[in-house]
């Protein structure tokens, strides 16, 4: 039997509208605690805003019900950081004041110490480590991941995931991701979300390797090859 | 005389750092333009004070208040930029401006004199600098942050509307004070070089505004200094001594290359 409160998170008939278009429309799922759930979608889709709708941060219809006492930590696509004389611990610090360092994990920030770095000049990669250092920096129960290799070179995946292999197998948290790399849908979450303004396909996670369900997603077939060369 | 040449350097030196920090932010957000227009919007409230025998300060802070609320809440309502809606705005107020203000005072008023610099201007540019920089540290942060990620601010709960008019507001202050120095047209300058100045040396963002403050005393003291010296236009000189600062910083940044 089911139990209410095994759901860390309920959406029910959620629309956003912004200047009379529809971004998205009667949006509907639930998540459960420590799972783990991969959105996906063409460009456009409605991904990133339904991120953004999840965090209140844009007006909406429906109801997003998040479990009492969760803690939210948000990993976003893109920042602003070239013209910004900041290093890595000033920008940890607007989060975590007190404990900068703590932050600064090397299991999250690779091995390189990059404290001292001004965000500007580090990679891809090291931008994400250290998004992901600030999502995690107050021990969130939640973490929403917009894009986790977007801007990341192939050597600099790999840290990123083994946070989320981390952060799935020991810390109980619940995960979000934004994702069009059918590697991480398969290897790093439990379920699937395919979103094209309104839900198109809510399943588990390996049925990303189903024709019909690609055929569902991304509107043809998904040529072979590319997804497995990662795996 | 001595004595107007000390309070002209106290109003310097607080006018300096306050402009130089709030200076800091506004050279981040890229909203540079935004601080040297909207000095002009203070110049139909210093006509005002010239021709009804009040502070000039005071009425030039009434139209930067009144100016930056209007500003800001057109930004929130047209979602155009701030740059868009002051370039708007300070044409007409230095239209307005230049038509009331005596002849006789409208050089005075557009470049600065600190002849006229009274113990009242000093001790208003203290206590209002003080001020500025202080609510100025308790939101650099939260600004900082909304221009890296306006979500991530959000998503902390930063209400990043409420803060970016509390900086307006701040901006308008520091304004304010600063035009007995530089005059209305060129004090947008004491935000704008020191901070760019500073951008060019620093890698850290408690270096880069402190050293934005230091180099907006620099510029205005030693634009006093000169002004004094060759008893020449005080604005003119400020810029002068600014741009030498802005040098020294490039061929610094160049030379660590």
């Amino acid at each position: 039997m089911e139990n209410v409160d095994d759901y860390v998170l309920k959406v029910s008939n959620l629309s956003v509208k912004l200047q009379n278009q529809t971004i998205l429309d009667n949006v509907n799922f639930k998540l459960k605690k420590g799972s783990s759930l991969a959105i996906v979608g063409p460009n456009a889709a409605g991904k990133t805003m339904l991120f953004r709708t999840l965090l209140n941060l844009v007006p909406h219809t429906g109801k997003v019900e998040w479990a009492p006492r969760v803690k939210i930590g948000y990993v976003p696509q893109n920042i602003t950081v070239d013209d910004i004389p900041i290093s890595v611990k000033d920008f940890l610090s607007f989060k975590n004041e007190a404990d900068a360092e703590a932050s600064l994990s090397p299991v999250r920030l690779g091995k390189k110490n990059v404290g001292n770095k001004t965000l500007g000049i580090l990679s891809g990669g090291q931008l994400r480590r250290v998004l992901i250092a600030w999502a995690l920096a107050d021990n969130p129960n939640v973490l929403l991941f917009d894009e986790p290799t977007t801007g990341v070179d192939h050597d600099s995946e790999e840290p990123i995931f083994a946070t989320l292999q981390e952060l799935k197998d020991k810390h109980n948290i619940t995960i979000l991701l934004i994702t069009h790399d059918v590697h991480i849908v398969r290897e790093y979450s439990d379920y699937l979300l395919a979103l094209n303004r309104c839900v198109t396909f809510f399943g588990e996670s390996k049925e990303i390797m189903n024709p019909d369900v690609q055929k569902i997603i991304y509107g043809e077939t998904v040529c072979m090859g590319t997804p497995d060369e990662k795996a | 005389m001595v004595d107007t040449l000390i309070f002209s350097l106290v109003t310097g030196v607080f006018v300096g750092i306050s402009a130089g920090y709030l200076g800091s932010l506004m050279v981040l957000e890229k909203m540079s333009l935004v601080g040297d227009a909207l000095s002009h919007v203070a110049l139909p409230g210093l006509a005002l004070g010239i021709l009804f025998s009040f502070p000039i300060f005071l009425g030039a802070f009434a139209f930067l208040f009144v100016s930056s609320v209007a500003i800001w809440y057109l930004g929130r309502i047209t979602k155009l930029s701030y740059e868009t809606i002051v370039g708007a705005v300070f044409t007409l107020a230095l239209a307005i401006g230049v038509i009331i203000i005596p002849k006789a005072e409208l050089l005075e008023a557009l470049f600065g004199d600190i002849s006229t610099v009274t113990i009242f201007d000093a001790a208003a540019a203290v206590i209002v600098s003080v001020i500025a920089v202080i609510l100025t540290r308790l939101i650099y942060k939260k600004l900082v942050l909304s221009m890296i990620s306006e979500e991530l601010a959000i998503s902390q709960g930063i209400d990043t509307s409420k803060i970016n008019l509390l900086y307006l507001l701040l901006v308008s202050l520091a304004v304010a004070v600063g035009i007995k120095i530089v005059g209305t047209l060129l004090v947008g300058f004491l935000v704008i070089v020191p901070a760019a100045a500073a951008k060019n040396v620093s890698s850290d963002l408690s270096n880069y505004a402190l050293m934005s403050s230091a180099f907006g005393v620099i510029c205005a003291c030693a634009g006093i200094l000169a002004s004094s010296y060759w008893n020449l236009q005080t604005g003119p000189l400020v810029v002068f001594s600014g741009i030498l600062v802005f040098i020294i910083t490039v061929i610094v940044r160049w030379l660590r290359k």
